[in-house]
């Protein structure tokens, strides 16, 4: 009797603490501010907690402690966060037949989780379900345009028309739309980006010819300028006179060439005078 | 965690329950005789500790308290009566030890501490060290606020490169990364399902947007700042409408060149440039060459012309005869008196008669 009292003494707390544990966890759970909870009853969705708002503060949101019935009511969890959808990159062929390879994201968060819940089941299969519909919205869209659109301010129309077409699913799975971005728009490996590599060749080596060119051009006309400005020069002062000049520049044009001015001229020189030269005019005596 | 919690109201039963799974594992009481001997074998085992006497006080303590209440309750359960309440004591102690450690936090200079209150958000905490009620029901988080993140996107050195278009669809060799911190702790860890991500794809988004803005020659050359700004600028729009609590604090653009595969062409492009240049340069040298003689000459002339002025005939035949003198001082001559004989010319032998010719010029000019 004694040990049998004993016994079933402590084991009957420790039932009775499990049991009330359980009660516990089963009653209650914690909803954190990440968590939007769905309370489903017997398979059918009865109540919210930690529903999303736009711009609610912290603090003052549904999240807490919650409480259901055992084994009636589960709760099913539903992230109540901006969750991404990543796409693959996507070939997209523009109006004019240029092959671009897309990247692309969109970041929804789920807004009703009753019909996330009823629709999808899950918010990672609300995903799965809209990231094919991107891609296809993504090519549709894209694929109106022409590559030199994607690459322009136009991008942003592209966006809200894609996103739009994505709302429309989304708002089935009880999700919302919050942002849908174009990563990156590349040229595909190969062929397309080996031609657009050839062309800045090309387009460089233009440049660098024109360079070379207008280069030259410059030149050329700093050097006539200069030519100008020289003759211009010359001009001015010459032109006093000219006779002068030119009696002037004839010594001067004698010298060098005979030799005399410093520098030896190439190849000697001789001298046939005739008598009746200016030179020698006082040679022969005055004749008159 | 809550069932912890849940468990402070029943410590007592607690303590009882503790002791039933103890008995559960079946050598129960051997672990347990031990605890009931101590004060025989306390100097041997522990010796000059205060720890254990404290202990062993207070479970003689217990044991007497419980010895009260489980007489009057259950006078049968005389040897587990002892163990009751060492469970008990443990369990407390446990308890107030769990209280204590929870319930105090260390914020570091440069965290926040982001308490939630069963799981809602309740307050951020400052650093220095702060009060808190005890671990399951509240909770915190800390997060770095001043530590600046950095992400980098493209370079790296794997050699993959970055190509990124511009907006007159030429491709470029992009690396850049991105500075930010965060700005609201709360918003950081409730609003992003994977906030560096998310920063990280913004960050490529604004940055290719940017760039389809730009020419390849301002994307590599002079507009780098303004892409910078430009992106950091987007990039704060695009995560504040997220309600990131993220702060792009900049964008620094490590490189921004042409592709690999056309970096020839632009080296020859630069080059022509400077090919151009000595063009240029060459030029200007003979313009400067060129003014700077006929500056000269015409100087020289200016300053000859104005002494001529003053007497023109008498310079012009002082400057004809000393030209000519020089030059025929040097040269060979041959005078020829009369117009009949220049029939024939020794012109190979001219040479020789230099020295009659010379005599001749000579007795000319003495006459």
């Amino acid at each position: 009797m004694n040990p049998a009292a004993i016994w079933r003494n402590p084991i009957t707390w420790a039932l009775i603490a499990i049991a009330l544990v359980i009660a516990w966890t089963s009653v209650f759970a914690v909803v954190p501010e990440t968590k939007q909870a769905l309370i489903v009853r017997v398979g059918k969705p009865d109540r919210i907690v930690n529903r999303y708002r736009d711009n609610e503060d912290f603090g003052r949101t549904g999240a807490g402690l919650v409480w259901r019935i055992p084994f009636f009511e589960q709760i099913v969890w539903v992230d109540k966060r901006v969750l991404d959808i990543d796409m693959e990159r996507q070939a997209v062929l523009s109006t004019d037949q240029l092959r671009l390879e897309v990247d692309a994201f969109a970041r929804y968060r789920i807004v009703n989780p009753v019909r996330m819940y009823v629709a999808a089941g899950s918010e990672r299969r609300v995903g799965e379900a809209l990231r094919p519909i991107l891609g296809s919205s993504l090519r549709n869209e894209l694929g109106k345009r022409s590559f030199a659109a994607l690459l322009s301010p136009e991008r942003g129309q592209v966006m809200d028309n894609i996103q739009r077409a994505l709302q429309r699913v989304a708002t089935q799975y009880g999700a919302e739309i919050v942002d849908v971005r174009i990563k990156r728009a590349d040229l595909p490996d190969g062929t397309p980006l080996e031609s657009a590599f050839q062309r800045m060749r090309t387009a460089r080596e233009q440049e660098a010819r024109s360079i070379r060119a207008e280069g030259a051009r410059q030149a050329q006309i700093i050097r006539a300028d200069a030519d100008a400005d020289a003759a211009r020069v010359y001009a001015n002062s010459f032109g006093k006179d000219p006779d002068f000049y030119s009696f002037y520049r004839a010594m001067q044009s004698y010298r060098i060439t005979f030799g005399t001015d410093g520098n030896e001229a190439s190849g000697g020189s001789n001298i046939i005078l005739s008598p009746d030269n200016e030179y020698l005019r006082e040679f022969r005596g005055r004749r008159n | 965690m809550l069932n912890d919690g849940g468990g402070g109201p029943w410590g007592g039963q607690g303590g009882s329950g503790g002791s039933g799974g103890g008995d559960g594992e079946g050598g129960g009481l051997g672990p347990r005789n031990p605890w009931s001997e101590p004060p025989r074998k306390r100097p041997n085992r522990k010796p000059g500790a205060p720890g254990p006497s404290a202990l062993d006080e207070l479970l003689r303590k217990g044991r007497e308290r419980f010895g009260n209440g489980g007489g009057s309750g259950s006078g049968s359960g005389m040897p587990t009566l002892g163990g009751r309440p060492i469970w008990l004591w443990a369990i407390a102690a446990f308890v107030v030890l769990w209280v204590l450690l929870t319930s105090f936090v260390t914020i570091g200079p440069q965290q926040r501490g982001v308490v939630t209150l069963l799981g809602g958000y309740s307050r951020t905490l400052t650093p220095g060290l702060q009060f808190k009620l005890p671990a399951p029901i509240e909770t915190v988080e800390k997060v770095d606020v001043d530590n600046i993140h950095l992400i980098d996107v493209g370079g790296g050195g794997q050699g993959g490169q970055n190509l990124v278009l511009t907006g007159d669809q030429n491709i470029v060799d992009l690396a850049y990364s991105v500075r930010w911190n965060i700005r609201d702790p709360e918003l950081y860890l409730f609003e992003l399902a994977d906030p560096e991500d998310t920063i990280r794809e913004v960050a490529e988004s604004a940055m290719r947007e940017a760039l389809s803005r730009v020419t390849l020659n301002d994307a590599i050359g002079p507009q780098r700042s303004q892409i910078e700004g430009r992106v950091a600028q987007r990039m704060q729009e695009l995560l504040d409408s997220y309600r990131a609590g993220v702060a792009i604090q900049g964008i620094a653009i490590k490189q921004a060149d042409p592709p690999a595969a056309v970096n020839e062409a632009f080296k020859q492009v630069s080059a022509a440039q400077q090919e151009a240049q000595s063009y240029l340069n060459e030029a200007r040298a003979y313009a400067l060459q060129l003014t700077a003689r006929a500056q000269g000459e015409a100087g020289a002339f200016d300053r000859v012309y104005a002494e001529y002025k003053l007497a023109p005939d008498v310079t012009r035949r002082r400057m004809y005869y000393e030209t000519m003198e020089r030059v025929l001082a040097k040269t060979d001559k041959t005078v020829v008196e009369v117009p009949g004989v220049n029939s024939y010319l020794p012109l190979g032998a001219l040479n020789r008669p230099a020295a009659p010719a010379a005599q001749q010029s000579a007795e000319g000019t003495a006459r």
